[in-house]
């Protein structure tokens, strides 16, 4: 961290975009060029400004790093706490670099609004960034929630035919799962103060909490269906297909790429090590739920004529496979999991995008309405080809390093959800070759397909880096493997160790209970 | 009366001298610009007694043989009624132009009715509550009706009356049960009585009297099953009155319940929280599900500021030090927000169409992109989403929820706030995702309307993002309860 002692660099990062939004507000809204221009500067900086984070990241601690620490609320015990560790530095850097590309696609496609389009983007950029950051719990709700508005507003103004329905839809989900997350919250606040004396919402000291079973459930219950819902896992994705097709491209990549990593990222940051016990005897229930969202989302999409939706359908089938890993709990699965999450986040991202480029050209994204482009459009089949062979997980690119670890790992902890699993892959194979078949191959006999231009040069340049990660990530994943390592090992004795602690002391053996947690060298705070 | 007490009513007679004062002046000015600038004297009144009440701060001091006083706890709610003063006469001065209200009268009323409000946060006897709650009440009966050639301006003033006569009764008859089970009107004096006798040697009366004065509070602040009336006289009412009374009234009441029930009839808190959970539930769910179906903003706010009351209420019943601050701090928050939404609506009022429905949002937010702003902000913070105040307030009250260890209440609050998000989010979707099916007509701002918008999203801001002062008065505040 040498260099960056005495730099808020976090609160930079989470509050650069806002700067942004300030420029953006001063400008004419009819000097569309210079609006895009400043908004696209805007990202890039901010990309830039995330880079020194993954420069002086140490790999070499679980600790969380770059620690900005103020109170706020003094009364309350609610900080404005911020602190990166191995999970979230890569979300970070995800969200970042996304927003950039987000941007340089709704070049063309947006023509309405555009400053309060961008206004809205850089504002998601910040919410997102803080709720990745914030690890005061009332710091991140906030964020949690703040970043509702943005997106609502990207669905509801610049979406499709139906955005009205879909943004409301999206809005009250989400919302729902949260309110009782807040219950939640303050529930465990009012514990931790039984215990020791002291009001808090600080993470970091709410994790070493050793809770009774019962709340645990209870608190578990309520902050996974939050988000369960963000996630989506099945039976509460009903609202994502939604959100997608009526989404702009930007809209979506977002979505998909960076907010629906909230979800899972909560169950790694929040539900799971915070109520352990509870997560461990939950575990049953979300892998069959995974794996029914891994199935059900593939066959859904095999189905679909939209190629968006069929997008759309094919996240809840990763997301499955994400939230497969987390619960099984060990490294190979965990580190799975979470490379999964930010392989969803580039491989849909770009599929996404490649959706959007092709929607642009013909307005429609019905699969029958294609058919032979790769002849008229070669550069945009080879994009294509990379995205979608990504998305299968081909080996040497990076969807095949996570799904092979989460299936290693889940093999591990049980064999039939992984053999279930498995299948999902198949399936996964299953749908996107066909689709892709159908759309690319095969005659080009539409008139209106003759006429198509191949990628201008800013398209290309908004799918490069992407297709760069795909490979870089499957080919060497040990960069972003060893960012993670130390983190997620923590994250895995910490869970096992309060739930062994949790069994003795429900045995009624306190001297081995405290044992347990002497030699994981956790501090435990034990309430019965 | 000494110069002592003289001091400790300063505030009520520099309200009074003024409303008196503008009286007369209202005789001779007849005419739009008259009008104005008894609005900006009603304003300088105000700026009076916000100074004079730091002359209190920090002391508890009787009057008129200690049947009231002036405390922490009613200094707060003075500052609070100031602001609801503040924002309602700036946001008044153009819209009784609009709407012809040419009369000095109007502003005289709200002043009388705020010494009113402000006696009845601060009234420690019985006689004095009552008497404190009529005088709030009958200026703003009056106030109801004031549009005299809308036909829903006099329904609204005459249900009101009638309503509130009714309901004054049931008020009136609760104070003498109590007056006859203890022999005592002043609070301590009853507090005493019940402290120094055995439960079971206490008159049976208490009970039905306390079930009394619950009704006639519940009238005032608008809970199940004595909200019926809101919705007519909410919408009736001129839109300033409405502003007004939606959250003055509602302060004042909660004001004075929240003193008589947790310094006189703790000892009872078992009995009346039962129903009272019972009531806050209902309050909630029937104010958010019938503000769901509604097409008129201001009938729309109507309703919600019922499911306001179940969360105050909600507070309420948690019972602790927490949910009493915590109605502090929500009402503050209240003011702002829901003034606020009115003041939008005041803008948006012509002489014969008041473009209150939904239909008239269309648009607006490409149109007007920062009414449209302002106005979002309000709604945000009506439906709890951060950083603003609506979002810390509801913190607030479910945290002392479920610091009571009432889960449940809790749970069924913010699923209630969830629901809520759904019609206040039906503005914010007509102002930005519709196209127009009209013309937009043109919106004149006036500076002090301006001012007064500006001022309440500054208020929902500061209380969302940098709340810790207020909480910390309101705690403090509050201790003068005990």
């Amino acid at each position: 961290m040498g260099g960056l002692a005495h730099i808020p660099i976090l609160s930079i990062v989470i509050f650069f975009p806002m700067v942004g939004v300030l420029f953006l507000l001063l400008i004419d809204k009819e000097s569309e060029s210079v609006l895009k221009g400043t908004a696209l500067a805007f990202s890039i900086i901010e990309f830039a400004l995330s880079l020194p984070l993954i420069v002086y990241f140490r790999s070499d601690t679980a600790k969380f790093q770059f620690v900005e620490r103020i109170p706020w609320v003094k009364s309350f015990g609610v900080q404005y706490f911020l602190g990166i560790d191995g999970i979230s530095l890569l979300l970070v850097m995800l969200t970042t670099f996304l927003t950039v590309l987000c941007i340089l696609s709704s070049w063309r496609a947006i023509k309405d609004h555009l400053k309060e389009y961008m206004i809205a983007m850089l504002f998601l950029e910040t919410g997102m960034l803080g709720a990745f950051i914030a690890l005061d719990l009332v710091l991140f709700y906030i964020f949690w929630e703040m970043m509702l508005i943005p997106m609502y507003l990207l669905i509801g103004v610049w979406g499709g035919p139906r955005r009205i329905y879909a943004a409301v839809k999206f809005f009250l989900y989400t919302m729902v799962g949260s309110v009782l997350m807040m219950v939640a919250i303050m529930a465990l606040y009012f514990l931790y103060h039984r215990a020791t004396g002291v009001y808090t919402f600080d993470i970091t000291k709410l994790y070493q909490l050793n809770l009774p079973l019962g709340p645990q459930m209870w608190m578990f219950a309520a902050f996974s269906l939050a988000f369960a819902i963000k996630v989506p896992m099945f039976p509460f994705h009903t609202w994502l297909p939604d959100a997608h097709t009526e989404a702009p491209t930007a809209g979506s990549v977002i979505l998909a790429g960076v907010l629906l990593k909230m979800g899972t990222y909560g169950f790694i940051r929040f539900s799971i090590p915070l109520f352990p016990s509870a997560a461990h005897k939950f575990v049953p229930l979300i892998m069959v739920l995974a794996v029914i969202g891994i199935i059900y989302g593939a066959l859904v999409a095999m189905m679909q004529k939209d190629v968006k939706k069929l997008v759309a359908y094919s996240s809840v089938s990763h997301l499955g496979f994400v939230m497969l890993g987390m619960f099984a709990l060990n490294i190979q699965s965990v580190e799975g999991s979470i490379y999964q999450m930010l392989n969803h986040g580039i491989s849909t991202g770009a599929l996404f995008l490649i959706v959007g480029m092709i929607y642009e050209r013909r307005h429609t994204r019905l699969i029958k309405d294609f058919g032979g482009l790769s002849k008229q459009l070669p550069i945009y089949a080879t994009f294509f080809m990379i995205v979608t062979l990504s998305s299968i997980g081909l080996p040497g690119t990076n969807g095949f390093v996570g799904e092979f670890l989460i299936l290693l790992g889940t093999f591990k902890s049980s064999r039939v959800f992984a053999v279930f699993a498995a299948t999902g892959v198949v399936l996964g194979a299953a749908y996107m070759l066909w689709m892709f078949q159908r759309v690319m191959f095969g005659k080009l006999d539409k008139e209106e397909n003759k006429v198509l231009k191949d990628l201008n040069f800013r398209e290309i340049m908004t799918l490069v880096p992407l297709v760069v990660l795909i490979f870089w990530m499957g080919v060497y994943p040990s960069f972003f493997l060893g960012k993670m390592q130390k983190s997620v090992s923590h994250f895995l004795t910490q869970v096992n160790t309060k739930i062994a602690a949790r069994q003795m002391l429900d045995h009624g053996n306190r001297a081995l209970a405290e044992n347990i947690w002497n030699n994981g060298k956790i501090k435990i705070v034990n309430v019965n | 009366m000494n110069l002592n007490q003289i001091m400790t009513l300063l505030p009520l007679i520099i309200l009074a001298s003024f409303a008196m004062g503008i009286l007369l002046i209202g005789a001779f000015a007849k005419n739009a610009k008259g009008t104005s600038t008894i609005g900006y004297i009603a304003l300088a009144s105000m700026v009076f007694v916000f100074l004079s009440l730091f002359l209190f701060v920090g002391k508890g001091k009787m009057a008129f043989g200690s049947m009231m006083r002036m405390d922490v706890y009613s200094i707060f709610f003075n500052l609070v009624f100031v602001v609801i003063g503040v924002l309602t006469i700036l946001a008044s001065i153009s819209y009784v132009k609009i709407t012809g209200i040419h009369s000095g009268e109007y502003y005289a009323l709200i002043l009388f009715s705020m010494i009113g409000m402000m006696l009845m946060a601060s009234s420690t006897n019985l006689v004095m509550l009552f008497i404190s709650l009529e005088m709030m009440s009958i200026p703003i009966y009056i106030m109801a009706g004031f549009l005299r050639n809308d036909d829903r301006s006099i329904e609204a003033s005459m249900k009101y009356f009638l309503l509130g006569a009714f309901a004054s009764g049931f008020f009136l008859y609760g104070l003498t049960l109590i007056y006859i089970s203890t022999g005592a009107t002043s609070y301590q004096a009853i507090a005493n009585f019940i402290a120094g006798t055995q439960r079971w040697n206490l008159s049976k009366l208490i009970w039905v009297g306390i079930a009394f004065i619950t009704i006639g509070f519940g009238f005032k602040v608008a809970a199940f099953p004595f909200h019926a009336w809101t919705p007519d006289v909410y919408e009736g009412a001129p839109t300033s009155v409405t502003a007004y009374m939606a959250t003055g009234v509602k302060a004042a009441a909660f004001a004075a319940l929240v003193r008589i029930f947790f310094s006189v009839f703790s000892p009872f808190q078992h009995d009346w929280t039962s129903i009272m959970w019972l009531i806050a539930v209902l309050t909630m769910t029937v104010g958010n599900f019938t503000a769901l179906v509604q097409k008129n903003v201001k009938r729309m706010l109507a309703y919600s500021s019922i499911a306001h009351a179940g969360y105050l209420l909600v507070a309420f019943v948690a019972g602790n030090a927490m949910g009493r601050s915590s109605i502090l701090f929500y009402l503050l928050a209240y003011a702002f927000m829901n003034i606020g939404a009115f003041t939008i609506l005041m803008v948006m009022a012509k002489k014969n169409d008041y473009h209150e429905d939904l239909d008239s949002f269309a648009g607006l937010g490409f149109k007007y992109p920062l009414t449209a702003l302002a106005m979002s902000v309000f709604m945000f913070s009506m439906a709890g989403i951060p950083p603003t105040a609506g979002f810390i307030g509801k913190f607030y009250i479910f945290s002392a929820a479920v610091k009571s260890h009432d889960y449940w209440l809790a749970v069924i609050g913010v699923l209630n706030s969830a629901v809520s998000v759904y019609y206040y989010l039906r503005v914010v979707v007509y102002m930005y995702f519709k196209e127009p099916e009209e013309e937009i007509p043109t919106y004149r701002f006036s500076a002090p309307t301006v001012f007064s918008i500006v001022l309440a999203v500054w208020g929902v801001l500061q209380l969302g993002i940098l709340p810790g002062d207020i909480l910390n008065i309101a705690r403090h505040s509050i201790m003068a309860l005990m």
